[in-house]
Parts: structure tokens; C-alpha cells; sequence
């Protein structure tokens, strides 16, 4: 009876040998799309057991904290809600998702993952994980005073520190409460970072950016600026179809002439313009440290599948392209990224709103930026545009952001999006004080009625760069 | 070195995974090494050291590698069980000591097992009673769609299934004995394999005829796949006729496949064997589903393969009050993916492996032995270990479908320990008598 026991072992050996492959399928071959089902709520339930670090404020002020919940558990709360959901974010074990710093960042605000060298007898020395404090570039005090300056207004305020990135402002309204983010009704669209505007007027500070840095032009070059004038076989007509002989390139800024800059642009080419918007930033995600999607590219997009365009098609209209509208899509955030070079003497620094993570004892863990993004222009071009964009605070379209003391300049845009009802894009961008910029925005307004940049944005980057500014910033 | 040397010095390693695992446990528990660990390192020390000296007077030839490996086993269960439950891991423990004197028991009533030969109608057909005793109503327990337990006052629940499979294979063991050279000649051929006469196919049908019992009757697929086999390859050891096993092999399977299809409990566990991750089977509107299925297959996805480590699995909601499970019957059915999710693969592989070899030290004895009967009996009963393993941890590792068997001394279950303690006892005692005489 001997052979059948070998046999009957061996077939047992069999069965043992399946039992281990198939342990080894779920615990190595299949473990990653196992925790990646969607049924699979462990990863959530690991998550109630953890502590993550508080998100803070420039001013130390909490944004983001856990609260003990019982049984060992932790709640996150958000003691601002609204004021910084869209930059913040959540971390919701419950809705099994996050958004925002809280994803961005989770790798720190979790805590580090052990080493699986340490883990067969557990965390030794820890007991439960506690993740680091992220502190931010975000000031309170000037996000609610850009909430406060849009009233209600659907709209968006970026301000940004030029020689760092350091973003101090970063709102939008409508906003959503992080606390509840699924709301009925709420949406936790960012317009600032994903919103996709027609920058009108205030993308004249790029077309003057190519024209200047490629030695084409100088702030005096003369161009004629006729009303109309026919731009790829359509007729385009200057603010109230007023007709100009010629003018200045520094004049044509500060009066914001639609023909002028559609020459130039055509002039400049479609190659050094696309050049220069890639510099700036455009045709690829914002180096910011939120989810990329999250955010959008800004570019000439189609209007068909709402892609973005290869920034040298030749479905583009460079001409109107140049004066910031046919299909231009343009967030907030790109163009104070615009203003903050031109502060910044032609260098872009990456926006960013981390500063550094810090673990549970007080020590630095990492450090987030200052990191230069690209070289757009010379420092004297930057000089340039910042002597003609005084001109168009002190003397053209932008003088209501004229406040004594804060030597501001800027660019408005006045970007048409419903003719039939008459309603604009309100842009302005800009920096102060002029001579050693401490500040740079962009303020966008959405859907106003006859919504003149100049009337509507400039006032409010005007009282936020002010604000910034007394501030020490 | 003489054998029972060797068995002491196999139980060193029983004793300090006992210790260093309740010690893992303290640590993870409260930040802190107590002694307690040690206390219960030398309790469980002491109680082996007991049991190895009663062997050594009274089994001074029985294999010596069989009774550390049950040691090592019963220990690791215990501390898994610790982990997982305090409370049921000190009725475990207790549990572990009547065990311990049902083995001692065994060694000593039936120093000539050979006797039980007499019996064998008598145990055949008390098996078969108390299988059925889950199914009486009163007396039985219905629990998660089968009839597993039987109310005990006093004990809880009591399951006959793990002393019916000894009995059963007693029994087999005996009637082969006699059968067997009848059964192992003539037929026909055919396809190059020799079918038995059909008059001899009178096992078979019997042996199937039970195992289909237990599935209409218990709905319980698991216990019948383990007798079942246990029993088929008793027969294929008598007979040496693969024959055998091929009829029975496609009779079960017909068998099964019928009551697959047409029992809505043993259904529904095909389902969640099937479609796992499929929502509507993962939460039915009615049933189970494949919760516990999935559940078990993501903690242990979360092993890897050096595992989390002790207490780092998630078996209920945290926070949850009362406890919301995510993994259900984590101390019994499922206790391998516990094991798995907080020592890896390479945990749950060490911990099959020793199944193995203590299954192949049962085998050993068969081989060994010099009579039909001991023969058979170690074969049967390391089998039955064999397919019990291979039953539960197939189910959590969807090698087959999910029903609920336990892993031997390593899962919480009294009925369980105890009646795999009684197992061991008859297997050292085959191989004590088959050793002895090959000596002599």
C-alpha cells in the first residue's frame, strides 16, 4: 500500500502548492488592484486611525486639524470652511475621497509609511501615526478681504509674492464648505485654478512681453491703429471704434488698442508668440502643489472637443489672439503668473502654497520651494513693461486701481462673452509698488454687465495689493 | 539521538513562538513588554512538558516530530486568537487543556487501538447519528446557513462534524481491512484503466451517499468535500485502483454540481466564489453575499509578503460601537487571512508548510505500519488534517468555494482542538506501535 501513500502525499503536496500560489496571487501578484477596488474600504478605515498634521496658515492660523473622534478615531475639521476649501481641500475617509493640499500633500499630513524591515512587530516605538504640520503661504487676512471685495460676486483673486511664488491669496467664489463637501448643491469647481476665461486686454502684457524681449519692438516703436481693421478677413474694431494714427507702443498699453496689438502679434509671429506664452506658463498644468486635476492648462483650446490647441495651429487667429480673445482659455492663476514675471524682472518663480512639513516634535521634515519656473524675459524688458504698465494705471484704463502711496501698475481686460446680453470678463493684473514690487495679482470678475476691467477688477487688486502691502508683505 | 529527545527539543521552538508572539501582541497592545508574556510562555512550556513526558513513558517509539508540530500549531493559534479576541483566547486556552487531557485519555484507552476493530458498526453508526444531530430541531444551531453545532448546556456550541470525521475513518479503516483484496480484483478494462465489478462499487456509494447527506441535510459543503476525500483516499490506499478514485471524483462532482444548483445556501456560496467583487453578489438585498470573501482576500492583499505585523489587520470599523465587523468570523473561518494580512505570505506559508510536514509524519506512520488496518487508519486521519486545511484556507483564498471548516488547532473552536488533540493521539499511537515493531 505504499506507492498509493506516495501518491496520496504527493497530490497533497499538490493542493498545498495551489493553497500557497493562490495566497501569493492575493498578497503580492493582485495585491495592488485589490487595494485599488472600489469595494475595498480598508485603506479608508486605516485612515480614521490616523492623526494627520494641521494645516496652518502664514500667520499660524489653523486651516485644517484632527479632532479625537472615540475608539481611537479622528475627525478632520475645517475651522475656516469656505474661506480656503478650494486651495485646503478635504480628506474624507467617510466619502472615500480627498481633494485639494489634503491630496497633495497626504504623503506628509499621513505620515510616513514604515519600512516593512520594522513592521513584522509593528510601529516599535510609535504606537498610532501622526502625520506633519503643512504650513502655507495663505494669509487669512487677505483671502478674507478678497472674499469681502468680490461681495458675492462670481469671480477670482489670485495674489502671488513675485521673488518667491508664494501664493498669499487664492479665492474664488462660489466656493463650497469642506467640512460638508457633498452638499447638495455645492461644487467644489476652483474657478481660479480651473476656471477657462478669455483673459481679454490683460494678455496685451504678453504679446508686448514677445514683441519687446524679441528686440521686434521698443516701448516707443509707432504703430497705426485704423478702427476697423480687417484681422484674418473679419473686420476688428478698437473700444468704441475710435481710430488712432500713430501711437506709441507704451500708448497703445495704456489706452488698450485692440488693432495695434493685433499687428503686433502678427508681426511677432505665431512662433516667438507661442514661445513666449510656453515661458509664461501656458499650454501646460500650473506648477502648483494641487491635484492636477484640479486645475487647467491654460491656451487656445477647440472650440469643437475643448482640447488645447498646439500652440502654433493654424486654427489659430494670432491677430485676435494677440489682444487675449478668440479661443483663449485662460485661468486666473496663469495670468497673475503674467504679472508676478513682469514684477519678478522677467523671471517666473513656481506658484505654490506649501511652505514646509513639520513633523510632530517641531522638526522640519521638508522644505517646499522658492523654485524658479522659467526665464521669460531680460530684467530691462521686465523694467519695460512695468514703466508702461504704470502708464496705464497713472493715465489710461486703469486708474481707479490708482491709490495714493501704493505706485501700482497694471493691465485691465474687458473680455466680451455674451454680446446679446451685454456681459464682460472684468480682468486687471498687476503689481506695486512699481519701483520694487512686493506684490502681484490678478482679479477676474465673471459675467458683469458692461463689465469694464478697469471698473470693476482694478479696485479690488488695488484695496488686496494695499492690504498685502501694509502688511509687510 | 533517541526520539523523545528529539521531541523535546522540538517543542523549545513551540515555546518561544508562544512567547515571543504574546509578547508581539503586548508590545503592539500597550507600548510595552510584560511579563505576562512570559508567564504564558511558561505555562504553555509546562503543559507540553507534561504531555511529552507522558509520552515518553507510554509512547517511547512514537514519532517524535508529530507532537511539536501540533504543539507549534496549537500555540501560534492561540496567540492569533489572543490577538484577535482576549476573551476567547482564555476559553481557547482552557480548551487546550481539556485537549490535552482528552489526548492523554485517548493514549490511555486505547493503548490497543487495534480493539476498536470490534466497534467498528457501533462507531460507524454513532458517527452518523451525531452528523445529523445538527439538523434535529431543538438540539441543533443554524449558523450562517448551515447546520454546524449542536447546543450543548453549559459549552455552547459543540461540533460532531470533528469527531464524526475520526469515527468515520475508524470505521472505514476496519471494514478495507477486510475488503480490501476483494475490492483490488477483477473488472474490466477500459481506456487503459481497470474498472472495479460493479458489485464492489458498494463503498463508493456509501462513502458518496454520506457526503451528499451532509450537504442536503447540513448544507455544508465543506465538511462533506473533507470527509469525502479523506474517505476516497482511504479506498485508493486499500485498493491502489486510481479507478476508484476517478468514479468517485466525477460522482462527487455530479453530485455536487447538482446540489450547487438546485441548494440556494451552497448556491449562494458558489456565487461569491464566482463573482466576488461583483457588487450585486458582494451586497445582496438578501443573504450574505461575498463580503466575507472580499474582505478576506483585501486584508490580505495588505499582508504582502512580510505581513503588517501583529494587531495591525482591521477587523472591525474603528470606532464602531458596537463593532461593526469588517472581516466576520475572524477567530474561526477566517482566521488565515488574519494570519496572512499581519505576517505575509511568507507567515501563512511557514504556517501551511508545517501542516504538511506534520501530515507527512502521519503518512510516515501509515508507511510504516505492518497491518492493513494502522495503515489505513494513519492514512485516513492524516488526510482528513490534509483536506480540512485545504478546505478553509481554499475557501479564503478562493481556490474553492467559501464554507466554514476550522484550520486545526490554530482557529478558535473547542470542538476543534479538542477533537484534533483525540486525532493526533490515535496517529502517535499508530506510529508508536509501527516504529516498535520495526525495531524489534
Amino acid at each position: 500500500m505504499n506507492r498509493p501513500i506516495a501518491h496520496l502525499f504527493a497530490v497533497i503536496m499538490v493542493l498545498f502548492g495551489l493553497l500557497i500560489v493562490w495566497t501569493s496571487r492575493w498578497t503580492v501578484f493582485d495585491a495592488s488592484a485589490l487595494q485599488h477596488n472600489s469595494l475595498n474600504k480598508l485603506g479608508f478605515y486605516a485612515g480614521l486611525k490616523i492623526k494627520r498634521g494641521r494645516i496652518v496658515a502664514d500667520n499660524g492660523e489653523v486651516l485644517g486639524k484632527s479632532l479625537p473622534a472615540g475608539g481611537g478615531t479622528w475627525k478632520r475639521t475645517y475651522p475656516a470652511g469656505p474661506l480656503f476649501a478650494q486651495s485646503v481641500g478635504y480628506d474624507n475617509p467617510q466619502l472615500g475621497s480627498s481633494a485639494g493640499l489634503e491630496k497633495y500633500h497626504n504623503q506628509w499630513l499621513s505620515g510616513r509609511p514604515q519600512s516593512s524591515l520594522t513592521s513584522v512587530f509593528g510601529p516599535l516605538g510609535g504606537g498610532q501615526t501622526v502625520g506633519d504640520d503643512l504650513h502655507t503661504t495663505l494669509d487669512p487676512r487677505a483671502q478674507a478681504a478678497a472674499r469681502s471685495l468680490l461681495a458675492g460676486r462670481v469671480g477670482s483673486v489670485v495674489a502671488i509674492v513675485p521673488q518667491t511664488g508664494a501664493l498669499k491669496v487664492l479665492y474664488s467664489n462660489p466656493t463650497y464648505n469642506d467640512n460638508t463637501p457633498n452638499a447638495k448643491g455645492s461644487s467644489q469647481f476652483f474657478n481660479a485654478v480651473q476656471g477657462e476665461y478669455p483673459p481679454g486686454s490683460t494678455f496685451k502684457v504678453v504679446t508686448a512681453t514677445a514683441a519687446l524681449n524679441s528686440g521686434r519692438y521698443t516701448p516707443n516703436s509707432t504703430i497705426v491703429g485704423t478702427s476697423p481693421l480687417k484681422v484674418s478677413g473679419v473686420p476688428l474694431q478698437n473700444d468704441g471704434n475710435v481710430s488712432y494714427g500713430a501711437v506709441t507702443l507704451t500708448k497703445a498699453l495704456t489706452l488698450s488698442i485692440n488693432t495695434v496689438f493685433a499687428q503686433v502679434g502678427q508681426n511677432v509671429g505665431i512662433h516667438t508668440m507661442a514661445k513666449y506664452m510656453k515661458r509664461f506658463g501656458f499650454y501646460h498644468y500650473p506648477p502648483l502643489d494641487l491635484p492636477t486635476d484640479e486645475m487647467l492648462a491654460s491656451g487656445e483650446r477647440n472650440p469643437s472637443n475643448g482640447h488645447l490647441l498646439s500652440p502654433t495651429s493654424n486654427l489659430i487667429d494670432l491677430g485676435r489672439m494677440s489682444i487675449g480673445q478668440d479661443k483663449l482659455a485662460v485661468t486666473p492663476l496663469q495670468m497673475a503668473m503674467v504679472a508676478s514675471t513682469v514684477a519678478d524682472n522677467g523671471t517666473l518663480m513656481a506658484p505654490h502654497l506649501a511652505t514646509r512639513a513639520v513633523n510632530n516634535v517641531g522638526q522640519t521634515v521638508k522644505r517646499f520651494g522658492p523654485r524658479a519656473y522659467s526665464h521669460v524675459m531680460k530684467a530691462s524688458t521686465a523694467l519695460e513693461l512695468r514703466q508702461m504698465m504704470t502708464s496705464v494705471v497713472e493715465e489710461g484704463t486703469g486708474q481707479s486701481a490708482n491709490l495714493q502711496g501704493l505706485n501700482a501698475a497694471g493691465k485691465t481686460g474687458t473680455a466680451t462673452v455674451d454680446v446679446a446680453r451685454n456681459l464682460d470678463d472684468a480682468w486687471f493684473i498687476g503689481l506695486a509698488p512699481v519701483a520694487h514690487p512686493k506684490i502681484a495679482v490678478a482679479v477676474e470678475l465673471t459675467n458683469i454687465v458692461n463689465g469694464f476691467g478697469g471698473t470693476y477688477a482694478a479696485p479690488v487688486a488695488a484695496q488686496i495689493m494695499k492690504l498685502l502691502i501694509s502688511e509687510g508683505q | 539521538m533517541r526520539a523523545r529527545n528529539r521531541e523535546l527539543i522540538g517543542l523549545v521552538p513551540a515555546s518561544l513562538l508562544v512567547t515571543a508572539g504574546f509578547a508581539g501582541v503586548f508590545i503592539q497592545r500597550s507600548n510595552q513588554l510584560s511579563n505576562i508574556s512570559l508567564t504564558y510562555g511558561a505555562i504553555f512550556l509546562g503543559l507540553c512538558l507534561i504531555a511529552h513526558i507522558f509520552i515518553r513513558v507510554t509512547l517511547p517509539h512514537a514519532d517524535p516530530y508529530m507532537f511539536p508540530l501540533v504543539a507549534v500549531l496549537a500555540c501560534f493559534g492561540l496567540v492569533m486568537v489572543y490577538r484577535i479576541d482576549s476573551t476567547l483566547a482564555r476559553q481557547q486556552a482552557e480548551w487546550f487543556v481539556i485537549g490535552l487531557v482528552l489526548f492523554i485519555g485517548t493514549i490511555v484507552a486505547f493503548r490497543d487501538y487495534r480493539k476498536l476493530e470490534q466497534y467498528r458498526y457501533v462507531i460507524m453508526v454513532v458517527s452518523l447519528v451525531i452528523l445529523v444531530l445538527p439538523r434535529i430541531p431543538g438540539v441543533g444551531q443554524y449558523t450562517a446557513g448551515a447546520y454546524l453545532a449542536v447546543k450543548v448546556p453549559g459549552l455552547g456550541g459543540f461540533q460532531p462534524e470533528e469527531f464524526a470525521k475520526i469515527g468515520l475513518v475508524i470505521f472505514l479503516a476496519s471494514y478495507l481491512r477486510d475488503t480490501r483484496q476483494v475490492l483490488a480484483t477483477g473488472g474490466r478494462r477500459f481506456l487503459g484503466v481497470s474498472f472495479p465489478p460493479i458489485k464492489h462499487l458498494g463503498p463508493i456509494v456509501v462513502i458518496w451517499g454520506v457526503a451528499m447527506g451532509i450537504m442536503v441535510l447540513l448544507s455544508d459543503m465543506g465538511s462533506s468535500l473533507m470527509l469525502y476525500g479523506g474517505l476516497l483516499a482511504m479506498l485508493y490506499v486499500a485498493t491502489g485502483r486510481i479507478s476508484f478514485v476517478l468514479v468517485g471524483l466525477i460522482a462527487f462532482a455530479l453530485g455536487a454540481w447538482y446540489l450547487g444548483t438546485h441548494i440556494s445556501h451552497v448556491h449562494a456560496r458558489v456565487e461569491d466564489w464566482l463573482h466576488t467583487f461583483d457588487p450585486r453578489v458582494y451586497a445582496p438585498k438578501a443573504g450574505l453575499g461575498s463580503f466575507q470573501v472580499a474582505n478576506g482576500l483585501f486584508a490580505q492583499a495588505q499582508g504582502g509578503l512580510f505581513g503588517q505585523g501583529f494587531g495591525q489587520a482591521i477587523l472591525t470599523v474603528p470606532g464602531s460601537n458596537p463593532p461593526a465587523y469588517v472581516i466576520p468570523a475572524a477567530s474561526t473561518d477566517m482566521i488565515f487571512t488574519v494570519i496572512t494580512d499581519e505576517l505575509g505570505l511568507f507567515g501563512s506559508a511557514a504556517l501551511l508548510l508545517t501542516y504538511l510536514i506534520l501530515v507527512g509524519r502521519g503518512l510516515k506512520a501509515a508507511v510504516m505500519s505492518t497491518d492493513s488496518f494502522s495503515t489505513l487508519l494513519a492514512t485516513g486521519l492524516s488526510a482528513v488534517v490534509a483536506l480540512q486545511v485545504f478546505v478553509i484556507v481554499g475557501g479564503v483564498t478562493r481556490v474553492i468555494p467559501l464554507t466554514g471548516v476550522t484550520l486545526p488547532f490554530v482557529s478558535y473552536g473547542g470542538s476543534s482542538i479538542v477533537a484534533n488533540f483525540v486525532l493526533v493521539a490515535f496517529l502517535l499511537l499508530v506510529s508508536d506501535r509501527a516504529r516498535r515493531q520495526a525495531r524489534a
